[in-house]
């Protein structure tokens, strides 16, 4: 499998890691009201697609960026990677 | 007073070279090494400060600027080597972080690493044995973080097709020598 980074270019899979749901990029208010619960629902539930799944992939044996991945589970096709950088950015956090 | 000699990353007393076949492998204790990181917040002002200190803009992803004294080498985002002669820049974290103050992180990286040179006809074939970095396609200047025999290391293209660095972890000195002497015998 070719990621690919776009910074880098196409890349050999072999130099990344694996995380998971890129839902994980938006962690609960630990302060809210409910945050035991949000807390639960984001460590615990996960969607498991069969098709365009979004997902965290660390270029570990890389320049060591964290990328969001579109791939189909069905058939392993990616269709966009980001910088997991600029899509927190995009949604305000960490400026 | 002690009277201690410095060992080279293999363990030997001066640097190690091996030539077979076509492939010549040098190790490399020469360069002195150190990594910059941008400050957060800090991107403007760093950038004018680097450019003047190494005499020209920072390569850009995936590559690397040779100058007098200082190389660059980019190794992710904000984030660099610098590279000089041992002899005149021993003490190169310390004068990095002079010419670019609060603006950059400077670290030391010199006795981190073990460097070698390989060069050679067909030193593409023995890359190409040992790392998927499209090394038929690397300029001069190309530089890149990848895998070789599952080591962490960083490939820079020195004269393309000809000459290249490979840098690695110091304690994968061993290892990475080892994997290099055999990839190259399965060529020559």
């Amino acid at each position: 499998m070719i990621i690919n980074h776009p910074l880098l270019g196409p890349r050999d899979s072999q130099e990344f890691t694996y995380l998971g749901d890129a839902n994980l990029i938006d962690r609960p208010d630990w302060q809210a009201e409910d945050a035991v619960d949000q807390f639960h629902d984001y460590l615990y539930l996960r969607n498991n697609p069969a098709g365009a799944h979004r997902e965290l992939w660390f270029h570990e044996q890389g320049d060591r960026s964290w990328l969001v991945v579109t791939r189909d589970t069905r058939t392993h096709e990616i269709t966009a990677v980001e910088l997991a950088r600029d899509v927190a950015r995009a949604k305000g956090r960490s400026k | 007073m002690h009277d201690l000699g410095s060992l080279t990353p293999l363990g030997g007393k001066t640097s190690k070279t091996d030539q077979i076949g076509a492939i010549g492998i040098t190790e490399v204790t020469t360069t002195a090494l150190a990594s910059v990181s941008c400050r957060m917040g800090k991107a403007q002002a760093f950038a004018t400060a680097a450019t003047a200190l190494f005499g020209g803009p920072l390569p850009g992803p995936g590559q690397s600027t040779k100058g007098d004294p200082y190389g660059v080498i980019w190794t992710g985002p904000e984030q660099w080597f610098a590279e000089a002669p041992f002899d005149s820049h021993e003490d190169i974290a310390k004068t990095l972080k002079a010419g670019l103050g609060d603006t950059a992180s400077v670290t030391e990286q010199t006795d981190g690493w073990v460097r070698f040179d390989v060069s050679g006809a067909t030193v593409v074939d023995l890359l190409e044995r040992l790392c998927p970095v499209p090394a038929r396609q690397m300029q001069t200047g190309a530089a890149t973080r990848t895998v070789v025999e599952h080591m962490g290391c960083l490939v820079i293209c020195r004269a393309a097709g000809a000459q290249f660095s490979i840098l690695a972890p110091r304690s994968y000195a061993a290892s990475l020598h080892h994997a290099l002497v055999t990839a190259a015998r399965s060529i020559a």
